[in-house]
């Protein structure tokens, strides 16, 4: 291997990285609040791809008629709830949120003809039709379970997963789709070429993350999803509700999924079942960082894209086996480290 | 006689097929400190968490005027009820100004932008937070955090402050400063539901208390009147007046 290849390498383990590195922080995000580990992760990056790949094909994604579905579900299970206690004062949220939003968000879909506008338009409106699915996937599937054991609502991921998946292959059908890059960009770094998109997945990461930062740091909204992870009784005495929490952080993970999507759709073709793949190696990288610590997490998810990168070139067949053999060391070490924790009652 | 902010009629509250409250009544007026007092295990702490709406219950509990049915914690703090827990519950990874913050979450969601005005208030009763600000909240001592989590109550602005243990696991001294200061905020006008070991404290600055045993009521009244009970001083006070 020479020096070029292996900057070539890098870069891809870099630009992997940095997606990994998204995903594995949603991953810690909705664990912390919610304590669900979130596979189904991987399915909004699919969808997200996947619907932005049929806009520019010129075709509806069926993820429009699952956003009109999912809402007219969470409206009557959450109509009937609040006709129970008598919480009429809810009513018009519900409205907005999951009648009114899906419906718009289609009608917009099918009166504007996405393949014509430009790229931008596209994926913001992939986005708006893929994320509002996180809160409503927390509200049908997680939030009656909220008191539930880590393991149970584990066993909802995996079935939340296997459903998102089948649906994703209804939707989408068997074959792959890639999308046209942000950029057609080319630069010459000495002797490595740089392309654009890469620049973009790199940038959107760094923006991303920046973004979160802020948020977490700065805003009251922020600091209500860590205390949450902190202390939930806690929390929900200074009236922050787990339900609130967890549809908050729901929502960021589906909108960082779609998002990671997205961006790699140019790079990598995508099929309905590719995200499960990206999830988990994103996955690899939260469990490095022990389900809590963002830092590490980032750091993990590089870690796990440099590997991929290097192994492709070497044993490119043992390439999954290879960084999926990771988790064994790490979870030795780690059993070995830390502290074992009684789960909260 | 002012109206009751808070009442309670007949509560009862089982843990599986335990009881641990048998049929409560219970009432704290508005501006007034009630403390119930009691042995470990009288289940003082499960009558705090049930009004709070932690734990199922049976009966009615009526918060100003409004008999409360589909108890939501979230609901309750927003209409002004808030409870100080015997552990605390502080957000020990952040700062002291970010835990007083989220304290007034509830306001700010319902479009409060009054938090710098509240937290001077609250700085102004605990000059010590003032200095610790910017510390993180699990590196304060016990009294502190005992500060910390009654201010962070405070921000909330709250009809009903229910403290459970304010003393617990606190030096003398310091337990003296909190209840100068329990005692105090009843000048602000907050109603205080005080739940302590501490009888001979508790009693000191309370209006009226309730001697809870075993799940049950066992006497209740003017807090004087309950000092000088026999029964009360032979069980909770010690002949001896060891001093607190």
């Amino acid at each position: 291997m020479d020096s070029q290849i292996a900057l070539l390498l890098a870069q891809d383990g870099v630009v992997n990285g940095a997606i990994y590195a998204l995903l594995a922080l949603a991953l810690v995000l909705v664990f912390a609040v919610t304590r669900v580990i979130f596979i189904p992760q991987g399915e909004f990056v699919a969808y997200g791809a996947l619907t932005l790949a049929a806009f520019q094909a010129g075709k509806t994604p069926g993820t429009v008629w699952l956003l009109l579905g999912a809402g007219v579900l969470v409206a009557l299970i959450d109509t009937v709830m609040a006709v129970r206690t008598g919480s009429l004062n809810r009513l018009k949220r519900i409205v907005l949120w999951d009648l009114v939003l899906p419906v718009a968000v289609a009608g917009l879909v099918l009166w504007l003809e996405p393949a014509g506008l430009p790229l931008m338009v596209q994926v913001a409106l992939s986005l708006a039709v893929v994320v509002p699915l996180g809160p409503m996937i927390y509200r049908l599937a997680y939030q009656p379970l909220a008191e539930a054991s880590v393991l149970v609502l584990l066993i909802v991921s995996v079935a939340v997963h296997l459903a998102l998946v089948g649906l994703g292959l209804l939707f989408f059908g068997a074959e792959g789709s890639r999308t046209t890059p942000f950029s057609e960009a080319q630069f010459a770094l000495g002797t490595l070429t740089v392309n654009g998109q890469t620049l973009w997945v790199l940038g959107a990461s760094a923006v991303l993350i920046v973004a979160l930062y802020a948020f977490f740091g700065r805003t009251l909204y922020g600091k209500a999803l860590r205390a949450t992870a902190i202390n939930r009784v806690g929390a929900r005495l200074m009236g922050i509700s787990t339900t609130m929490a967890g549809r908050l952080s729901f929502t960021l993970a589906a909108g960082i999924g779609a998002l990671s999507g997205i961006l790699i759709a140019p790079i990598t073709t995508v099929y309905y079942d590719t995200g499960f793949l990206v999830g988990l190696k994103g996955f690899v990288a939260a469990i490095i960082a022990g389900l809590v610590s963002y830092p590490l997490a980032a750091a993990g998810a590089i870690l796990v894209g440099l590997l991929e990168a290097f192994s492709s070139f070497w044993a490119s067949a043992f390439k999954e086996v290879i960084v999926f053999t990771l988790i064994i060391p790490v979870l030795v070490w780690r059993s070995l480290t830390a502290h074992h924790v009684e789960e909260e009652e | 006689m002012t109206a009751p902010i808070l009442e309670i009629r007949d509560l009862c509250v089982s843990y599986g097929k335990v009881e641990a409250l048998h049929h409560i009544n219970l009432k704290v007026e508005a501006g007034k400190i009630v403390t119930v007092i009691g042995p470990n295990g009288a289940g003082k702490t499960t009558l705090l968490s049930a009004i709070m709406g932690l734990l199922p219950s049976k009966g009615e509990i009526e918060f100003q005027g409004e008999v409360q049915r589909d108890i939501e914690v979230e609901h309750l703090v927003a209409m002004g009820m808030t409870l100080v827990p015997e552990k605390r519950a502080l957000f020990g990874e952040m700062s002291v100004e970010d835990n007083l913050l989220l304290g007034a979450f509830q306001r700010y969601r319902h479009g409060a932008r009054d938090q710098a005005q509240t937290m001077a208030q609250v700085f102004a009763t605990f000059p010590r937070l003032k200095e610790r600000r910017s510390q993180l909240a699990g590196t304060l001592s016990g009294g502190e955090r005992q500060m910390l989590a009654v201010g962070r109550a405070l921000m909330a602005k709250p009809k009903l402050l229910m403290l459970d243990e304010p003393s617990l696991g606190l030096a003398p001294l310091i337990v003296r400063e909190i209840f100068h200061i329990i005692a105090d905020l009843k000048q602000t006008g907050v109603a205080i539901l005080l739940v302590e070991q501490n009888a001979r404290a508790a009693l000191q600055i309370a209006d009226t208390g309730y001697v809870l045993e075993t799940g049950s009521v066992a006497l209740e009244g003017d807090s004087r009147q309950l000092a000088d009970d026999p029964r009360v001083v032979e069980t909770y006070l010690g002949l001896g007046g060891i001093r607190y």
